[in-house]
């Protein structure tokens, strides 16, 4: 079988027990839909001021979950998950037969993208059915497949690279939170970052994939005259995770670390 | 070509300064089952795990079915299976997804429910893993590493952490291997399993091979002198100067003997004389740990 076909087999097995695990798919299914129901539920009765022009926060959420979901799919997921098969001595296993190193990480990533594929759909129809977030058509669609392909991708590669520091399966949703979750909440995420926002965390925010990706997506799938989307933020994205794959490529440690 | 499925010359590992393997030779001809017996710490699993290029030796000359396996080439783990000393299966797949899922990274392929019949888990080829016991876990392991119809098995302390039970039926199902026409490479650290599944043996203490042979001569252990044993009614003199009492307080006497029919016609000889019978008479052999702990006693103890 030729690499193409053993990624797709593999994708195959992924998914079976990907699904037959209750913890991996409940937190990779249901926490980005609960949080746009919660955050909508509490904060969606607002206006976010955005470009000059008042945004519906409700509207904003369906972003900022689908943004979520492709995190929580390809980043925290995905690093949590292979550092624990890691840690039970699988992947050694895998080293051990003649099936290539990268097509089980290929397999690995497909399977985290297909997820976030899903989920964003999952989020789309949820917000065109209750909180007015009309799914856009033509080219922005466009526009947004490519950012979450992308962002998927990026985020999926710097969830491999994490593994490489994480010590052991239990230190793993630790550091796994503790790199993501500041960056979610400096990021717009869970708030969105007005005009009113202080200047660090403008700034710092910036400088890390999550806000990128938030403000591409918003870009891409509500366009004008709310936001622009840049290609500059797909590009950073890109070059966090070219950046991760390097690193993991180096550092990607396939035998558990006792 | 040559029957020789590993060659191992002197071969080195170190981590740091310290020398975990110092220099040994070994060879493992097709279709036997070669065991490498040692306690803990002694560098079997480094042995191992060079064999199967997880480790990378330091010194030293090594062939695995004609390759080098350091390179780590695919046509090389086409044809070799490995069960290493601790490993997870994916949790949620059942036996014969699991089975069929590392079945197709090989070329050639036994029929799974061969497979499955080898090892004995025919009962539970639609359970999930996380339902399995842990000998069932291992037996998996081992059907794993037979999916892809490999030349040669790496089984790495196949039965630690058994109970008796569970090590017989596993010994069943590396008899099994035998039978199938498998070169079998084993570390254990259990004497009897050495004995009862090894065609040759190598005792490696400390980085060192101290002894190799069928596990019946080793280390001249056919020569050795036999013991004798048997228990007297309280009260009856000792019959022969020879004879030593047990230190631990029962009434059980032992002799070493190099002339084993002379000393036991003198010994029931003397016990007919006097009236006497010699209770639970025994004659045996050293065993095969007895050899092994002569060999490795140093080591252990340091």
């Amino acid at each position: 079988m030729n690499d193409v076909a053993l990624t797709a087999r593999q994708v195959r097995y992924t998914n079976r027990a990907f699904w037959r695990n209750p913890q991996a798919a409940f937190f990779t299914f249901a926490f980005p839909l609960m949080f746009l129901v919660i955050f909508t539920a509490l904060l969606g009765k607002g206006t976010v001021i955005l470009n000059g022009l008042p945004f519906n926060q409700s509207t904003y959420y369906v972003a900022g979950m689908s943004a979520f979901a492709i995190i929580t799919a390809c980043y925290t997921n995905l690093a949590i998950s292979v550092t624990f098969q890691r840690d039970a001595g699988i992947l050694k296993r895998t080293r051990g037969t003649p099936l290539p190193g990268y097509d089980y990480l290929a397999a690995r990533v497909t399977h985290a993208i297909l997820m976030a594929v899903i989920l964003v759909a999952i989020c789309s129809a949820f917000g065109a059915a209750f909180y007015d977030a009309t799914i856009p058509r033509g080219v922005p669609l466009l526009e947004t497949i490519v950012v979450v392909l992308v962002g998927a991708g990026s985020f999926a590669a710097l969830g491999l690279a994490l593994t490489s520091v994480i010590p052991n399966a239990d230190a793993a949703p630790a550091v796994v939170n503790a790199t993501i979750l500041p960056l979610l909440f400096i990021s717009g995420v869970f708030i969105p970052i007005g005009t009113d926002a202080p200047r660090w965390v403008d700034v710092l925010g910036r400088v890390f994939p999550v806000r990128h990706l938030v403000e591409a997506y918003l870009g891409a799938y509500y366009g004008k005259p709310f936001f622009d989307f840049s290609w500059t933020d797909v590009g950073v994205i890109a070059l966090w995770g070219i950046g991760g794959l390097l690193f993991a490529a180096r550092r990607f440690s396939w035998e558990p670390r006792r | 070509m040559s029957d020789r499925v590993v060659e191992v010359h002197d071969l080195r590992k170190n981590y740091g300064d310290v020398e975990a393997v110092r220099g040994i030779s070994f060879h493992v001809d097709h279709g036997e089952v070669f065991a490498m017996l040692g306690p803990n710490g002694a560098g079997k699993t480094t042995t191992t795990e060079i064999l199967e290029g997880y480790r990378i030796r330091s010194a030293g000359e090594v062939s695995v079915l004609g390759h080098d396996p350091a390179k780590r080439e695919r046509s090389l783990k086409e044809r070799v299976g490995i069960v290493l000393q601790s490993t997870g299966i994916d949790p949620f797949l059942t036996v014969t997804e699991t089975i069929e899922m590392y079945a197709g990274y090989y070329p050639s392929r036994r029929p799974t429910d061969e497979v499955i019949e080898v090892v004995g888990l025919a009962e539970k080829r639609d359970t999930r893993v996380n339902k399995l016991s842990g000998g069932q876990q291992r037996r998996l392991d081992v059907a794993i590493a037979l999916a892809g119809d490999p030349e040669l098995l790496f089984l790495d302390e196949p039965t630690t952490g058994f109970d008796p039970n569970a090590r017989r039926n596993a010994w069943e199902v590396v008899k099994n291997l035998i039978s199938i026409g498998k070169t079998v490479f084993l570390t254990t650290h259990f004497m009897d399993e050495a004995q009862y599944l090894a065609d040759r043996v190598v005792v490696i203490a400390g980085g060192l091979i101290v002894a190799e042979g069928p596990p019946a001569s080793i280390a001249g252990r056919e020569q050795m002198r036999t013991r004798i044993r048997f228990r007297l009614p309280n009260g009856a003199p000792d019959p022969d100067p020879r004879v030593r009492r047990l230190p631990d307080g029962t009434s059980e006497l032992q002799v070493e003997a190099n002339e084993t029919t002379k000393t036991v016609h003198d010994l029931t000889g003397w016990a007919v004389d006097h009236g006497f019978e010699l209770e639970a008479f025994e004659i045996t052999l050293p065993t095969l740990e007895d050899v092994y702990l002569q060999l490795t006693g140093a080591e252990v103890g340091t």
